[in-house]
């Protein structure tokens, strides 16, 4: 996959070593694990069996019974007991097994979890994980996109990585960060892309995005698998003489306002590219960000390149046709770039 | 009416008890009258002749065990050592409030000191959450109890079902409360749950129960003690069911005109305070000068802590803004209090063959229910030996705990019916 490696390495690391987006999401649990007994992981079939995707594998092995529970199919006893936990100064790891069904913990989440630090000075630092996306005919409750229920949460943080290096660093930053994240791990990366991790420790700084490619006649805004999506049609675009600046958002609450304002004051030009549906996706409050903070700066309407508003279908041809592929993202893009 | 039985309750303790269902009541009389006066910026709900259930359950907690109170139970607070003032500035929006303005009623915990998490007004979020601190706390080595209150209405959502069989699965040292005050709102129990005795939720997971009298604080105490002492020995969580009634409406604007009038003369005749007193008094814990001595600390307590609460100011403005993320160790240090050795829990002596290990796991003898005999690996420790007697009534006094106080376990198995596992 085009561009995978390259948004992977982040250059200073001794010793690296090329390791699978799922592998780096094992790495991280079990180091932070080694590093603190206060981390621990829950969640369905995650210790004996390692996992629905073995994202836990051997955790148990080491860690023990205490330190890696399997729970009974319960997602809001599972935030639940994380967030007493989480009273104890523990720093509990939420599993759900397809991020689809984080939406049975909902209330959880969204009132228990997420206003606590606001309401009672209680900060909840658990992290909740698990597979998302689509492209892999998992169907309508195996490939969803949930973020933006949460992003639009205060209190919050939603995490949605794209390369193992960020995976692994946002995920050690995730466990470390005194505030409840969802992590986002798009399943459709796990085992297709490969990228080269420090073998010391390391983070990667929640709220911040990164240029992917650097461009001058328009910005790519994107995460997760759209990321490698966008690239691909980055470099079909500089064929045709376009230079399109990619970003990887990385974090979508907080959002780096920052990095999308610096992009978008050079290119005068934005496209938002997300797997999620269009309507309440992330793109569209990016629109009226640059609306409200860059609109002088702005050369061309703020384009949207999303999946459809559907529920994301079964069949390999619908969900083709559901999904923003590089040739969509291309169109789209040569279309602003005639601004 | 139990006839309520002295159990082993010093007359400090009897007229501890006493103390606070007083104190309860009125620290939510004056906030009646600040209703009134429109000074209560939201709702205000009642637990009008439920404070034996708040002050009793609580008061068999250890200082360093939890609670998670719900809207009706402000005597628990009170019995955890919170002041009144907090509660009149929660409820009148204060800036001195512990939420600071940012939230009302008992919304409000206390992480540090006095072990209190804070509720929110969806019903059964709290027993999982209090799973969750009765598992990290037994993980820590603190040996610490949990406990939360639900009514009738709330144990019909589906995070009460699966908050209570978490806590089952795990032999979470967690005590739940079941306060079957009869109505939902405007809606009666035996519309919302087709069981006579709602201690009988318990059987669908496989633990212990306990009905008890509400409005009798000693029958309420005595049951709670038991359970406290069971679950921090390892035994799981137990359910209690108090029955009770709400006196008043859902909150101050409702009249519950719905109530049947015979239902409310009934229970107005079993007010849990007069009928302590009067114990109280036949019993020579109580006399005329003690009762005026109360009366005088509760008029003077309470005029002084309305006081500092209708002086505090609103909050400024501006405080809506911000407070959404702790910022890191400056906003909260998060240290999690180690009460046993570290290298318990973590490698080599954490790690384990990891197979389940389950003798007679599907053998067909009903292997697969809660007697199952499932280890977890080579970690058989964690499964807490069940009670020889299976749960069932006449052998508590056996047990090391009970052993200590037999009077204690004989009164509460004479105030309190036990609901046997199965």
């Amino acid at each position: 996959m085009a561009g995978a490696n390259g948004g992977a390495t982040n250059g200073s690391a001794s010793r690296e070593a090329q390791i699978t987006f799922l592998e780096a999401i094992r790495q991280a649990m079990f180091e932070e694990m080694e590093r603190d007994p206060a981390v621990l992981l829950m969640g369905e079939d995650v210790g004996v069996y390692g996992g629905a995707f073995k994202t836990s594998e051997g955790l148990l092995e080491r860690f023990g019974w205490e330190r890696v529970i399997d729970t009974p199919i319960s997602e809001s006893a599972i935030i639940g007991a994380a967030c007493g936990m989480s009273y104890l100064g523990l720093r509990p790891i939420c599993e759900m097994q397809f991020i689809d069904f984080i939406v049975c913990a909902f209330n959880q989440i969204t009132n228990f979890v997420a206003k606590g630090h606001y309401l009672w000075n209680a900060p909840a630092p658990i992290v909740i994980r698990g597979p998302s996306g689509g492209g892999v005919h998992g169907g309508p409750f195996h490939s969803a996109n949930p973020e933006m229920y949460f992003v639009h949460t205060p209190g919050l943080k939603v995490i949605y990585p794209s390369t193992p290096y960020d995976a692994k660093g946002l995920l050690k930053a995730a466990v470390r960060d005194n505030n409840p994240v969802l992590f986002f791990e798009h399943k459709f990366l796990y085992r297709r892309i490969r990228g080269e991790v420090p073998a010391e420790d390391y983070t990667v700084p929640i709220g911040k995005a990164a240029v992917r490619r650097e461009g001058r006649h328009l910005t790519i805004l994107s995460y997760a698998a759209m990321i490698h999506t966008s690239l691909e049609a980055a470099d079909a675009l500089a064929k045709e003489g376009i230079e399109a600046e990619v970003i990887d958002l990385r974090t979508l609450l907080p959002i780096d306002e920052e990095t999308i304002l610096n992009s978008v004051k050079k290119t005068n030009k934005c496209l938002v590219v997300h797997e999620d549906t269009k309507t309440g996706g992330i793109a569209g409050e990016i629109a009226a960000l640059l609306c409200e903070k860059a609109f002088g700066d702005l050369d061309g309407p703020v384009l949207r390149m999303t999946s459809l508003d559907t529920p994301v279908p079964y069949a390999p041809t619908l969900e083709e046709y559901f999904l923003p592929n590089a040739k969509k993202v291309f169109a789209a893009a040569k279309e602003l770039a005639r601004y | 009416m139990t006839k309520q039985m002295p159990g082993e309750l010093t007359r400090q303790q009897h007229l501890d008890l006493y103390y606070y269902m007083r104190l309860n009541r009125a620290v939510e009389d004056a906030m009646v009258k600040l209703f009134r006066q429109n000074k209560i910026v939201g709702g205000l709900y009642s637990s009008l002749g439920q404070e034996a259930i708040s002050v009793g359950t609580c008061y068999a907690l250890e200082k360093k065990d939890w609670i998670a109170p719900m809207i009706r139970n402000i005597g628990a607070l009170l019995v955890k050592g919170v002041p009144p003032r907090d509660i009149f500035m929660q409820h009148m929006a204060k800036y001195d409030s512990p939420t600071k303005g940012r939230d009302g009623t008992s919304h409000f915990g206390d992480l540090e000191n006095l072990h209190i998490v804070s509720p929110i007004s969806m019903l059964g979020d709290l027993i999982p959450v209090m799973t969750g601190v009765a598992i990290g706390g037994r993980y820590l080595g603190q040996k610490v109890v949990t406990m939360t209150w639900i009514g009738d209405g709330g144990s019909s959502t589906g995070v009460f079902h699966e908050g209570l069989n978490l806590a089952a699965t795990q032999k979470a040292p967690f005590v739940l409360i079941l306060e079957n005050n009869l109505w939902a709102y405007s809606t009666p129990v035996r519309r919302q749950v087709p069981l006579e005795n709602l201690a009988d939720r318990a059987k669908a997971y496989g633990i212990d129960s306990y009905i008890v009298d509400g409005n009798n604080v000693v029958a309420v105490y005595n049951a709670a003690r038991e359970a406290v002492e069971r679950a921090r020995g390892g035994e799981g969580p137990i359910l209690i069911e108090a029955k009770t009634f709400r006196r008043l409406g859902h909150a101050q604007h409702d009249p519950a005109e719905y109530v049947p009038k015979e239902m409310r003369a009934y229970w107005e005749a079993r007010d849990p305070i007069a009928l302590y007193e009067k114990f109280l008094t036949a019993e020579k814990l109580l006399d005329a000068a003690g009762k005026k001595a109360i009366d005088d600390k509760l008029d003077t307590l309470l005029a002084a802590e309305r006081e500092f609460a209708e002086n505090s100011p609103m909050p400024p403005p501006e405080f809506a803004e911000g407070g959404v993320y702790c910022t890191g160790d400056d906003c909260h240090k998060i240290r999690a209090k180690w009460e046993r050795p570290i290298a318990e829990v973590t490698p080599p002596k954490s790690s384990v063959k990891a197979v389940w290990n389950v003798p007679g796991f599907g053998s067909g003898k009903g292997s697969g229910g809660a007697d199952a005999p499932i280890h977890f690996g080579d970690t058989p420790q964690l499964v807490a030996e069940r009670p020889a007697n299976n749960g069932r009534p006449g052998k508590a006094a056996a047990k090391p705990a009970a052993k200590n106080a037999p009077k204690k376990a004989k009164a509460a198995a004479a105030s309190a019916s036990r609901k046997g596992r199965r």
